[in-house]
C-alpha cells in the first residue's frame, strides 16, 4: 500500500446557504493518479482551492505528508511541494511564454531580491524554463507573448508552470477544459508520461482521460464524496450513474 | 533588447537630447524661461518614474505619492533651517526618511487592494499634508523660504548648486541615473516578480511567491526615488510648503504616468514634459485652461491607452 501523501479530514466550506464542501474525507496516495469526478457545481474547484491555499475551509483538516497545512498560505504550500493548475487559465498574459515559465522557476530558486542582473539573461532561470516548455511541447512558442497563443497552448503552459516547482503533489483542475479531442489526447499522453513520478489529484470531466489515467476515483456530488474506488468499481457503481445521468437513464450509462 | 531603430527609441533619444540642449536652445529661440520649465519637467519626471514603478509595473495605484515629495523636501528644508546645509548629510537623511515613511505607510496600505488601496494612500498623504500645515515653526501653509541650497564639497572641490546651469545638469544627470536604475530594476528578478504581481497576483502566490514583501520593497524604492525628486524640487524653488504634497499633486503625477505610458520606464518623462508644457501654454491662452486640459486627458485615456509612448511603439494586440 502506498503512503498517504494527502489526507483530507472532515473538510467543510459553505458560501452563504450553499454548502460547497460537505464533510469531505479523502486520502490521496503517493505517486498515484487520484481523480475526482462529479457534475458541474459539485464543489470540485472549491476543494482544489482549499488544498492549494487560495480559500480557507470553515472546518476540518488537511494534512500533507503528515503536516497540518489547513491554514498555511498558498505560497508556503508551494514550497512544501504542492502545485496547481487552474480550470480557467491563469497565467501572465502580459509576459511571454518563456517569461511565464521562468517566473515559475524563479519562485523556487531562492529569494528574488536581485535588482540588477537581467532576469532574461539568467541561465539559472532560462535553461530550466526552456526544458519545461520542451516537455510540454511549447519550446517553439517560447518568445511569443502569452496573450497571443491558443487556448490549448495556454493549458500546456499551465502544466509547465505547475511542474516548475518539481512538486510532490500536482493539483490539476480540469487540464483538458475547452480542448479539442486531439489536444486532449496529447495532454492525456503527457500526464501518462509523468504518472508514477508525482502524485496527481486530477479533476476532469473528460471520462476517457479519467479512466485512462486514474488509479483511484472519487465521486463528488453536492460537496459530498459519494463513492471512492478503482476505475472499474466506479464504472459499475449505480449511484455514480445516477448522479451523472439521472435515474431513468442509468441503465444506458456507459463511458 | 535590439530595438534601437524602433520609432519610440528615436523619440526617447530626441527628448533626452532636448533636455540636454535646452540651456543652449532656449536663449537662441528667445524663450529663456523654457530652461526653467525643463528643469521642472526633469524633477517631475523623476517623481513620475517612481510612481510608474509601483503603478505601471506593480499595479498599485497610489493616490498619495506626492507625500514623498513633501517628505524629501521638508527633511531637506528643515535641516537647512537648522543650518545643516551639508548635502552629504541632508540628502542621505532625506532619502532614508522617505524610505522609512514608505515602509510604514506601505506596510499598512499593501494589505488592501483596488479602491481601498487608492483611498488609504490618499488618507496617509492627507495626514502628512496636514502635518505640514500645522508645523508653525516651518511656516504652516505659507511654507518656508530656504536660503541655502545643498552644499556638496569634498576638500576644495565643491559643487555650487546655486549656479542655475550646474543645478540644471545635476538634475539632468540624476534623471538619467533614475532612468537607468529603474530600467535595471524592472528587468531584474525583482522586477519580474513585481510585473507578475500586477498581471496575476493569485497565480504568483500559487507558484510560490509571497506578494507582501516584494510589493513593500517596491513601495519603499518608489518612495525613496520620489523623495529625491522632493529634495530637488525644494532646492530648485528655494522654498517648501505643504502645497508640494497636496492631493492634486498626487493626481498630477498619475496623469503624467498615464499620459506618457504606464508600465514603460521612459513614458513618465514624456508625460511630465507634455503635461507641464501644455498647462503652461494653455494657461497663457485662457484663465480657464483646465476646461481644455481635462477633456484632453480623457481623450488620451480613451484613445491612447498606452499613452504617448505607446503611439510610437509597435502596436500590440489590445487587451482582451
Amino acid at each position: 500500500m502506498p503512503e498517504k501523501i494527502l489526507q483530507i479530514q472532515g473538510l467543510c466550506k459553505s458560501f452563504g446557504g450553499l454548502t460547497a464542501t460537505d464533510n469531505v474525507n479523502l486520502d490521496v496516495f503517493e505517486n498515484e493518479v487520484n481523480a475526482i469526478i462529479g457534475p458541474n457545481g459539485a464543489g470540485k474547484t472549491t476543494l482544489v482551492a482549499q488544498l492549494s491555499g487560495s480559500l480557507d475551509p470553515d472546518a476540518g483538516q488537511v494534512l500533507f505528508a503528515g503536516q497540518d497545512i489547513t491554514r498555511l498560505p498558498a505560497h508556503t504550500r508551494s514550497h512544501l511541494g504542492i502545485a496547481r493548475s487552474y480550470q480557467i487559465t491563469s497565467i501572465f498574459l502580459d509576459l511571454t511564454i518563456l517569461e511565464n515559465a521562468a517566473l515559475a522557476v524563479q519562485a523556487h530558486d531562492g529569494h528574488s531580491f536581485q535588482f540588477f542582473k537581467p532576469a532574461a539573461e539568467d541561465r539559472r532561470l532560462i535553461d530550466p524554463a526552456m526544458e519545461l516548455l520542451e516537455r510540454v511541447g511549447l519550446a517553439d512558442r517560447a518568445h511569443l507573448p502569452a496573450r497571443v497563443v491558443s487556448h490549448g497552448e495556454h493549458r500546456q503552459l499551465e502544466i509547465a508552470m505547475a511542474l516548475a516547482s518539481k512538486p510532490r503533489l500536482l493539483l490539476l483542475d480540469e487540464p483538458m477544459a475547452g480542448m479539442g479531442p486531439e489536444e486532449s489526447q496529447r495532454m492525456t499522453d503527457f500526464l501518462q508520461s509523468i504518472k508514477g513520478t508525482v502524485t496527481i489529484l486530477l479533476i476532469e470531466h473528460d471520462m476517457d482521460a479519467v479512466f485512462a489515467l486514474a488509479d483511484r476515483i472519487s465521486v463528488l456530488v453536492y460537496g459530498r464524496v459519494i463513492a471512492v474506488g478503482a476505475p472499474e468499481e466506479i464504472r459499475a457503481n449505480l449511484d455514480v450513474r445516477e448522479a451523472y445521468l439521472g435515474e431513468g437513464e442509468a441503465s444506458d450509462a456507459g463511458s | 533588447m535590439s530595438k534601437l531603430r524602433s520609432p519610440n527609441v528615436v523619440f526617447r533619444i530626441f527628448i533626452l537630447l532636448l533636455c540636454a540642449a535646452m540651456p543652449v536652445i532656449a536663449p537662441l529661440v528667445g524663450e529663456p524661461y523654457w530652461v526653467d520649465i525643463f528643469m521642472r519637467v526633469m524633477i517631475w519626471a523623476i517623481a513620475a518614474i517612481s510612481l510608474d514603478l509601483i503603478l505601471g509595473f506593480g499595479g498599485m495605484v497610489s493616490f498619495g505619492h506626492a507625500m514623498f515629495l513633501g517628505i524629501g523636501g521638508y527633511t531637506f528644508g528643515i535641516l537647512a533651517y537648522y543650518e545643516i546645509t551639508n548635502g552629504f548629510i541632508q540628502w542621505p537623511l532625506a532619502l532614508l526618511f522617505s524610505g522609512v515613511i514608505g515602509a510604514v505607510v506601505g506596510a499598512i496600505c499593501i494589505r488592501t487592494k483596488g479602491v481601498y488601496f487608492i483611498m488609504i494612500t490618499l488618507a496617509f498623504a492627507q495626514m502628512i499634508y496636514f502635518l505640514g500645515v500645522s508645523a508653525e515653526e516651518f511656516g504652516s501653509d505659507d511654507g518656508m523660504t530656504i536660503y541655502d541650497r545643498s552644499q556638496f564639497a569634498i576638500g576644495s572641490v565643491s559643487l555650487d548648486l546655486g549656479d542655475p546651469l550646474i543645478f540644471y545638469y545635476f538634475t539632468f544627470a540624476l534623471m538619467l541615473v533614475v532612468l537607468w536604475l529603474v530600467q535595471k530594476i524592472v528587468n531584474s528578478r525583482f522586477g519580474m516578480v513585481i510585473r507578475g504581481m500586477q498581471s496575476n497576483e493569485g497565480r504568483m502566490t500559487a507558484i510560490g511567491f509571497d506578494p507582501f514583501r516584494y510589493k513593500l520593497v517596491c513601495f519603499v524604492i518608489a518612495g525613496v526615488i520620489c523623495g529625491l525628486a522632493g529634495i530637488l524640487m525644494a532646492n530648485a524653488e528655494d522654498f517648501i510648503s505643504p502645497d508640494m504634497m497636496h492631493w492634486t499633486k498626487s493626481g498630477e503625477l498619475i496623469f503624467m504616468v498615464v499620459l506618457g505610458g504606464m508600465g514603460t520606464v521612459f513614458g513618465p518623462v514624456t508625460g511630465s514634459l507634455v503635461f507641464l508644457f501644455l498647462s503652461e501654454i494653455l494657461s497663457n491662452i485662457t484663465h480657464n485652461w483646465h476646461l481644455i486640459f481635462g477633456p484632453f486627458l480623457v481623450l488620451v485615456v480613451l484613445f491612447a491607452r498606452r499613452g504617448i509612448d505607446g503611439l510610437f511603439s509597435k502596436r500590440e494586440k489590445p487587451d482582451a
